[in-house]
């Protein structure tokens, strides 16, 4: 019990808030940008233009099936050997985080879309809409509603696979935590416990605002 | 690339066998036990229905590596002798299981309730009707994202190398750190990985697409 009122010292909780800090900054651009990306790749897929859809497709399905710690170790250290650009950790984190979310979100939002049933384009279009007017109207609408609780647990993941980023020493809670348990052996599990429960908390209330959202859209 | 490949070819081997050792049995495991949650969380009984959902909603929401890491640093102060590689099997397994419980649960609930009201009205008990009409009809919704699962443990067991669990990532990274050919070396690695992984997720496209087509909405 000592060892958790001695590990919990306000010196040791705010250098974890700091880590969590860092996770959650890292997480946040990572989403919007491999959202962004997401939702082009994903839309280029859905199209079907020729040779340009197909080779997307490929790459997606290529970075989708690799492991993020890979391409997180490719972006720190394959980098600067390759094209010489040596990203900091941070830029190296959102980076391989980004390339690996958006496939993810590609493939997600590229199901989404063609879940909607074909004959609500073909009466959208039949009634005067443009193909852009129909797509934006009509079937992305009717897509979303189905499309966010997957993309809100792939946002769950990114929060929890940025942990990954450790390896890499990026000053996130998971690293943060391993400094403070490799000051003194006695914190390791009170430090374990901080861990689960504060990835707990910011991941749980994330996954709550997918059935905010749903029933918004709903 | 390809004289890494061929220089260091035996330990991408050895790299090999212990990623595909540690996803095939953390595959075993976690089907285990994502079956007994997938049915705590279906029960009638409210007890048992509060576990499963406890549990698959903290592991669904903790990253992999906290829970790994626990096995591998906390646990050996209780458990003797837990290599990186059984601790790194056991934290996939209990990962997965939240996933996996999660599938069944989605599968057995698409089975059209009146089979187990029309098995039980025929006499069965309820864990007969569970074990012969309803979760046969589920394991066909359930196998190819099961498939997928699987391919996410292949890829997952990459946190391997954080716990000195010798997999292919372990091995890359030390074959980085001798020759200095990050960039051959991993992408290396990378074909390796998708060697495993791609084949078996296109057949899981297949299959979903296929099987779709024959139960038609």
């Amino acid at each position: 019990m000592q060892n958790f009122i001695d590990a919990y010292s306000w010196i040791n909780l705010r250098f974890l808030l700091e880590g969590l800090w860092v996770t959650i900054y890292v997480s946040a651009i990572s989403v919007v940008l491999s959202f962004i990306i997401g939702a082009i790749l994903g839309f280029i897929r859905y199209m079907k233009i020729k040779y340009v859809s197909a080779i997307v497709g490929f790459l997606i399905d290529v970075i989708r099936n690799l492991p993020l710690l890979l391409i997180i170790f490719f972006m720190y250290f394959g980098l600067p050997s390759t094209i010489g650009v040596r990203l900091s950790t941070v830029n190296a984190a959102i980076v391989a985080l980004t390339i690996f979310e958006s496939a993810m979100l590609a493939e997600i939002i590229r199901s989404g879309i063609g879940a909607v049933d074909i004959g609500q384009m073909e009466a959208a279009r039949s009634n005067g809409m443009s193909y852009l007017q129909a797509m934006w109207y009509i079937i992305l609408p009717q897509a979303l509603r189905r499309m966010v609780p997957p993309i809100v647990s792939q946002f769950v993941s990114l929060v929890k696979d940025s942990s990954l980023a450790t390896i890499i020493l990026l000053p996130e809670l998971m690293f943060h935590s391993q400094v403070i348990y490799g000051q003194n052996t006695n914190y390791m599990i009170p430090m374990f416990v901080a861990l689960a429960v504060l990835y707990f908390i910011v991941c749980f209330l994330l996954s709550q605002l997918s059935h905010l959202l749903a029933r918004k859209l709903g | 690339m390809i004289s890494i490949l061929t220089t260091y070819w035996p330990d991408f081997v050895e790299g090999l066998k212990y990623t595909l050792s540690a996803s095939i049995l953390a595959l075993i495991g976690s089907l285990i036990i994502g079956l007994i949650f997938a049915l705590f969380v279906i029960n009638p009984l409210k007890p048992l229905r509060v576990i499963g959902h406890v549990y698959i909603e903290i592991f669904r929401n903790i990253p992999l590596l906290v829970v790994a890491m626990f096995f591998y640093i906390v646990m050996p102060q209780f458990i003797p002798h837990l290599d990186g590689f059984t601790a790194g099997t056991i934290g996939l397994i209990i990962y997965t299981s939240a996933f996996i419980a999660e599938t069944i649960r989605a599968g057995i609930e698409s089975v059209d309730l009146g089979q187990m009201e029309a098995a039980r009205s025929n006499g069965m008990t309820y864990l007969q009707a569970m074990r012969y009409i309803v979760l046969p009809q589920a394991l066909k919704i359930v196998i190819p994202p099961l498939g997928n699962q699987f391919v996410n443990l292949v890829k997952n067991s990459s946190v391997l190398a954080f716990l000195a669990g010798f997999d292919l990532m372990y091995q890359g990274n030390l074959i980085a750190s001798t020759t200095f050919k990050t960039t051959d070396t991993y992408l290396a690695v990378g074909l390796l990985y998708l060697i495993l992984t791609m084949p078996l997720s296109y057949f899981m496209r297949y299959l979903e697409k296929r099987w779709s087509q024959g139960t038609a909405e």
